[in-house]
């Protein structure tokens, strides 16, 4: 019996008008930032995320250079004026939590051992926030990544999923995550199968638990396609006839 | 699929190959088989001056839980519910590689991981825990210490934090005159469920519960998920640089509900009993 709410306006329809497996608007575009080696903007339902990637670089400090390989950094942050109350600029404990996840789940697709003793930076700034900013983020930081010409096994690609009013959707906004009962964000490879972030908040049944994992899945491989268009459109201009496929 | 270098513990190479050897075969250096947890010692109310608390002894892991109860202001967007807050700390003396400082990324991520078990679990009832509505709440503060590092700091830090709020004593406040006046009662805090919280790690394609320092320091990737006693997952962290196939998330979510079971049922004859 499925009890209907705030967030479920009437069977199958969300509070904001979207089906129970429909991506809210996602433009991606490469290239935004003139002195980054690589960068990204991404636009995610209200989520407004610059990202910037620098490098393979020299190390500073230097004791933290592998010999074998590059280190791969990550910073994720808010703008102060990107949430509903000011934020403190100073980083959260939050902020690093996601950070260390962010930099987890692109580490995977990386060849980091074809640059040793090098750095990558990679910055993601929130500068307008509206649930999944880390999905958001960690899409356009792999669509940067991959524009720097950094050696990678696979795009990474995020999207979540989550439980609002007893009904499993995709991609759960700001209200639906403040108000719904669970929410998971997954980062996924979508060529290679392998999941790279996983986390949960909230309660799901066993049975729950999978629609979900799989619900986040499709959302990936949607956003998936769109990381590609921007790639595309950044080489290729708008030549949407293009039929190859970059993977 | 390359491991991270974070840990401090260097393992020889020779050690790693055994390791990753046995591993496929269903073994593992310490005896134990794939899914088997360390031997878990529970005691309770060893702090006297704490509401509530715990020592966790999870193989050579070892941590104490400190409850301490308060009151304060309710949060703004949940003026009627009162306040739980769980923290950790690595101490210095936890291992050789621990330093004193601020708390570095693992840390912080510990912490957070166990308080969002016992938070999304809703184990502590948080609507009885308000005196005046939108004004004075109870607020109760989790910390555990980390005392001597041997993995998964992240079950024996949870397992500490729900046993001492089980074993804590609520004091009996009253309002007088808009002040908080102590009547030195108290009853048992509200509770609803035990969150247990289960950690596997990825080595190669192999899946084990509760790694050690050694295990930890070679894997690819663990998950630690937090199940209640309905048998719901209500909190996951995946952490590492390792992937995972949709199957073996599936496999670890079976697993997790079996194990959570089992120790669940410790923690609840130790938080009756006083210890196991």
């Amino acid at each position: 019996m499925v009890i209907l709410g705030d967030l479920m306006k009437k069977q199958g329809i969300r509070s904001d008008g979207r089906k129970i497996d429909e991506l809210r608007p996602v433009r991606i575009e490469a290239g935004v930032l003139k002195n980054a080696d690589c960068s990204s903007f991404i636009e995610f339902g209200g989520n407004k995320i610059m990202v910037a990637v620098y490098g393979p670089k020299e190390v500073h400090p230097k004791h933290m250079a592998l010999a074998d390989r590059a280190v791969l950094r990550c910073r994720y942050h808010m703008a102060p004026y990107s949430v509903d109350e000011r934020k403190n600029p100073a980083p959260s404990r939050r902020e690093i939590e996601i950070s260390k996840i962010s930099k987890e789940a692109l580490e995977p697709a990386l060849i980091l051992e074809d640059y040793p003793r090098t750095a990558i930076d990679v910055y993601i700034e929130v500068l307008q926030s509206d649930g999944g900013s880390r999905c958001a983020g960690i899409t356009a930081a792999a669509v940067a990544l991959a524009d720097a010409g950094i050696n990678m096994r696979d795009l990474v690609t995020a999207c979540a999923a989550g439980k609002v009013d007893n009904t499993i959707v995709l991609d759960i906004n700001d209200e639906e995550d403040k108000k719904g009962q669970a929410d998971m964000p997954i980062a996924y490879m979508p060529n290679l199968e392998k999941v790279t972030l996983m986390q949960v908040d909230g309660t799901l049944s066993k049975e729950e638990y999978k629609k979900c994992l799989d619900m986040a899945i499709s959302g990936c491989m949607q956003v998936n396609q769109l990381q590609k268009e921007a790639l595309r459109k950044k080489y290729f201009g708008n030549e949407e006839e293009e039929e190859g496929d970059m993977n | 699929m390359s491991h991270q270098k974070k840990s401090n513990v260097i393992v020889e190479h020779l050690r790693r190959i055994q390791m990753q050897e046995l591993l496929v075969k269903g073994e593992r250096l310490d005896g134990r088989g794939l899914t088997e947890t360390r031997p878990l010692k529970i005691e309770t109310n060893i702090i006297q001056k704490a509401n509530g608390s715990a020592r966790v002894t999870l193989g050579n892991t070892q941590v104490i839980a400190g409850v301490k109860i308060d009151t304060g202001e309710p949060y703004g967007d949940r003026p009627n519910e009162g306040i739980m807050i769980c923290g950790a700390e690595v101490l210095p003396l936890a291992s050789a590689y621990s330093e004193p400082g601020p708390p570095d990324e693992d840390a912080i991520e510990l912490a957070r991981v166990v308080d969002r078990g016992i938070r999304e679990s809703e184990m502590i009832d948080v609507n009885k825990l308000v005196l005046t509505k939108g004004k004075v709440v109870y607020k109760i503060s989790v910390d555990v210490s980390i005392l001597n590092i041997d993995g998964n700091l992240f079950d024996a830090a949870s397992y500490a934090a729900a046993s001492a709020l089980l074993t804590a004593k609520l004091p009996k406040f009253k309002i007088e005159d808009g002040k908080v006046v102590d009547t030195n009662e108290s009853t048992p805090t509200p509770t609803r469920t035990i969150p247990v919280s289960v950690t596997m790690a990825k080595i190669g394609d192999v899946i084990i519960a509760d790694p050690t320092h050694e295990e930890e320091s070679i894997m690819d990737g663990r998950v630690t998920m937090t199940t209640d006693a309905e048998g719901n997952v209500c909190a996951v962290q995946k952490g590492g640089a390792g992937t995972f196939t949709v199957e073996q998330i599936n496999h670890i979510v079976e697993t997790t509900i079996t194990k959570g079971n089992e120790i669940r049922s410790i923690l609840k004859k130790a938080t009756e009993n006083g210890s196991i």
